[in-house]
């Protein structure tokens, strides 16, 4: 896997990589030539198939077959709209605000691609409100591409009497936005509230109409697949879910950042690339905080979707966190219940409610006043708590909560009985996160 | 900047900005999120009177406004300092030290979370996750620019600039 050659982020240290005139000067299927071959060769419909045999999976974090998403869409003549997921906020997860900064124009050219498809006349660009120079970069690309007839109510000049607008949406601090029906309901201008599933977006979604919601990456791959076709697409990695991926590595390695390769490169062939760990790992998590632990034994599980599902996790949004053994597991545990419980809307008191008195158990297990079956009672209130909320947030935290429990449940015990840590980390360390959290 | 000082009034262009970005919607509302930053961009924060012109830019009920900006974290209020450094608390951030980051600065400022110097400077504030993992500890200062890969020299170089209205030289330029 070593001599993988980039995809995405083959030109994000060239300079001006950003620029429309980097762009076109790359020649080849860039500088919108896919996405004219797109319009020109491809009749919507068979795009759509052209993508599902390609066996592109979602990037944001579910894998769901894109293709497949796509032929969800209704026949009922409504506007139908695209809105691209770049609310990038789990945890351990920063390629998609590389993707805007360093190539919006491929982006866009993706985009482009995508609504031809789905024949969509507005895609959407949420992106979270912090990041405020790649919605500057997509902004300007976006701007661009008006001036030079690539979008707007003939693109590309191609005469195919194909319109399209493409629209940034920022945020403004709030992690559940990037969850799609919560993305929705911020789009519309109201709290980001996510809402009950059925309908689905694709037949129910922004503003009511047929959405498709997809993650920047995951359209990124789009032109990519159409430049160079679906069988080569599905030849990269395993074939069930193949494809380039960026995996953001940080935590405890030597060179924290972001690394592509194919699907099914091990965890420790991409930790090896991050430098190797700092000190020993004890755990990893292979695809942003919300995902079960994995433990050294199992590094060299292949990281694809569904062989880290075997292992009993998740690829998610391949974010890897890597913790060496001086990090204490309850400690980490607090730091992402105190997320959750804060980044939880509050519509479902599971959720609400739950959320903080897990934090509260973790809290006070944390710092020495946790009594005797208190990590019988937090996987108690998991089991309350998990699948009976509207969305999948409530669950991102009960997943970690689980998994830390069932693989380091001596840690949590030690706490309890010892009043202290297992690790030797300096006491300090943990007064910053103490005034953070609620007091019991 | 406070309230008595600043002036709240939207510029009438601002106004027919909103109103024109309304048409880019399939409802009017969808401008909302996108309109309450080009408003806070311009006053400076967000507080009832500005909420208020631009539920009338948008047309919406000025209540449904402020209900929606109390669900977001990072609209500016009028109590904010002029310069809201807000470091990065979450799991992989405080695996890189992000609390030693937090307490410096809050050594440094002698203020505690979410409080503002008396001079009405800076305000100090923990943030979730600010997506900038591979690049931890880091801070962002309003919501424009990231300081990353922090020491704590690097600290103290960002506070001295921005105490004298410097724009730091230091941060992750690409
Ligand atoms: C709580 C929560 C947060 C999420 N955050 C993101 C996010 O920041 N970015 C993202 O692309 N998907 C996120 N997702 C997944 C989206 O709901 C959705 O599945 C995804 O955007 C679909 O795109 P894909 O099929 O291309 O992956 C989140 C899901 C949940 C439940
Ligand atoms: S699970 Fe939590 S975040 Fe999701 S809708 Fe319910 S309360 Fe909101």
């Amino acid at each position: 896997m070593a001599n993988f050659e980039p995809i995405l982020s083959k030109y994000f240290n060239t300079p001006e990589s950003w620029t429309l005139k980097q762009y076109r000067s790359r020649g080849g299927h860039y500088g919108y030539a896919t996405a004219k071959k797109a319009i020109t060769e491809f009749e919507p419909k068979a795009l759509v198939e052209e993508v599902k045999k390609s066996n592109l999976r979602g990037r944001g974090g579910a894998g769901f077959p894109a293709g497949v998403k796509w032929s969800f869409l209704p026949e009922n003549g409504k506007p139908r709209y695209l809105a691209v997921n770049a609310d990038e906020s789990e945890p351990g997860t920063f390629k998609d605000r590389e993707i805007m900064a360093k190539d919006p124009h491929n982006l866009l050219e993706s985009i482009i691609c995508a609504c031809w498809a789905i024949q969509s006349h507005h895609a959407y660009v949420f992106i979270r409100g912090e990041f405020t120079r790649e919605a500057k970069r997509l902004q300007a690309a976006i701007d661009e591409c008006y001036a030079e007839g690539i979008l707007g109510k003939d693109v590309l000049g191609l005469g195919k009497n194909f319109e399209l607008d493409v629209t940034v949406i920022t945020g403004a601090g709030a992690y559940i936005c990037g969850e799609e029906t919560g993305l929705l309901s911020a789009a519309e201008g109201r709290r980001a509230y996510p809402k009950i599933k059925p309908p689905f977006p694709a037949v129910e979604g922004y503003f009511r109409y047929p959405t498709i919601i997809n993650n920047v990456e995951t359209i990124q791959c789009v032109m990519h697949i159409i430049a160079h076709g679906a069988d080569w697409f599905r030849g990269i990695g395993p074939e069930s879910g193949p494809g380039p991926k960026l995996f953001c590595v940080s935590g405890h390695v030597q060179k924290p950042g972001l690394y592509e390769v194919a699907l099914g490169t091990t965890l420790r062939e991409i930790i090896d690339m991050a430098g190797g760990p700092i000190g020993n790992i004890k755990g990893v998590i292979p695809g942003g905080s919300s995902m079960p632990i994995m433990t050294p034994d199992q590094l060299d599980t292949p990281a694809d979707f569904d062989s880290i599902r075997a292992a009993g996790s998740f690829l998610g949004s391949a974010g890897m966190i890597v913790f060496n053994d001086e990090t204490c597991i309850v400690n980490a545990l607090l730091n992402l219940a105190r997320f959750y419980h804060h980044e939880s809307c509050g519509q479902c008191t599971p959720c609400r409610e739950g959320l903080g008195w897990l934090e509260k158990l973790c809290h006070r297990i944390e710092f020495g006043h946790g009594k005797e079956g208190d990590v019988d009672l937090m996987d108690e209130v998991s089991v309350m708590i998990k699948g009976r909320t509207i969305c999948f947030l409530a669950d991102s935290l009960i997943m970690p909560v689980q998994s830390y429990i069932a693989k380091f449940r001596e840690e949590f015990e030690y706490h309890i009985t010892q009043k202290r840590c297992m690790t030797d980390t300096e006491a300090g360390k943990f007064k910053a996160i103490e005034d953070m959290a609620v007091t019991a | 900047m406070t309230t008595e000082t600043a002036n709240t009034t939207l510029k009438p262009e601002t106004m027919q900005a909103i109103t024109a970005l309304t048409k880019r919607f399939p409802q009017p509302d969808g401008a909302l999120l996108t309109a309450l930053r080009i408003a806070e961009r311009e006053v400076g924060f967000i507080n009832p009177h500005v909420c208020e012109q631009v539920a009338e830019a948008i047309g919406m009920a000025p209540a449904k406004v402020w209900g929606v900006v109390s669900f977001y974290s990072t609209f500016r209020r009028d109590t904010d300092g002029k310069y809201i450094v807000y470091v990065c608390s979450t799991l992989p951030c405080a695996l890189r030290g992000s609390e030693r980051v937090f307490d410096h600065l809050a050594g440094k400022l002698g203020i505690k979370n979410g409080q503002t110097t008396p001079d009405g400077k800076f305000t100090l504030r923990k943030a979730e996750c600010l997506g900038s993992c591979g690049t931890a500890p880091c801070l962002q200062v309003n919501q424009d620019e990231y300081y990353e890969g922090l020491s704590l020299q690097m600290v103290d170089e960002i506070i001295e600039d921005l105490g004298n209205d410097k724009c730091p030289a230091r941060h992750h330029t690409v």
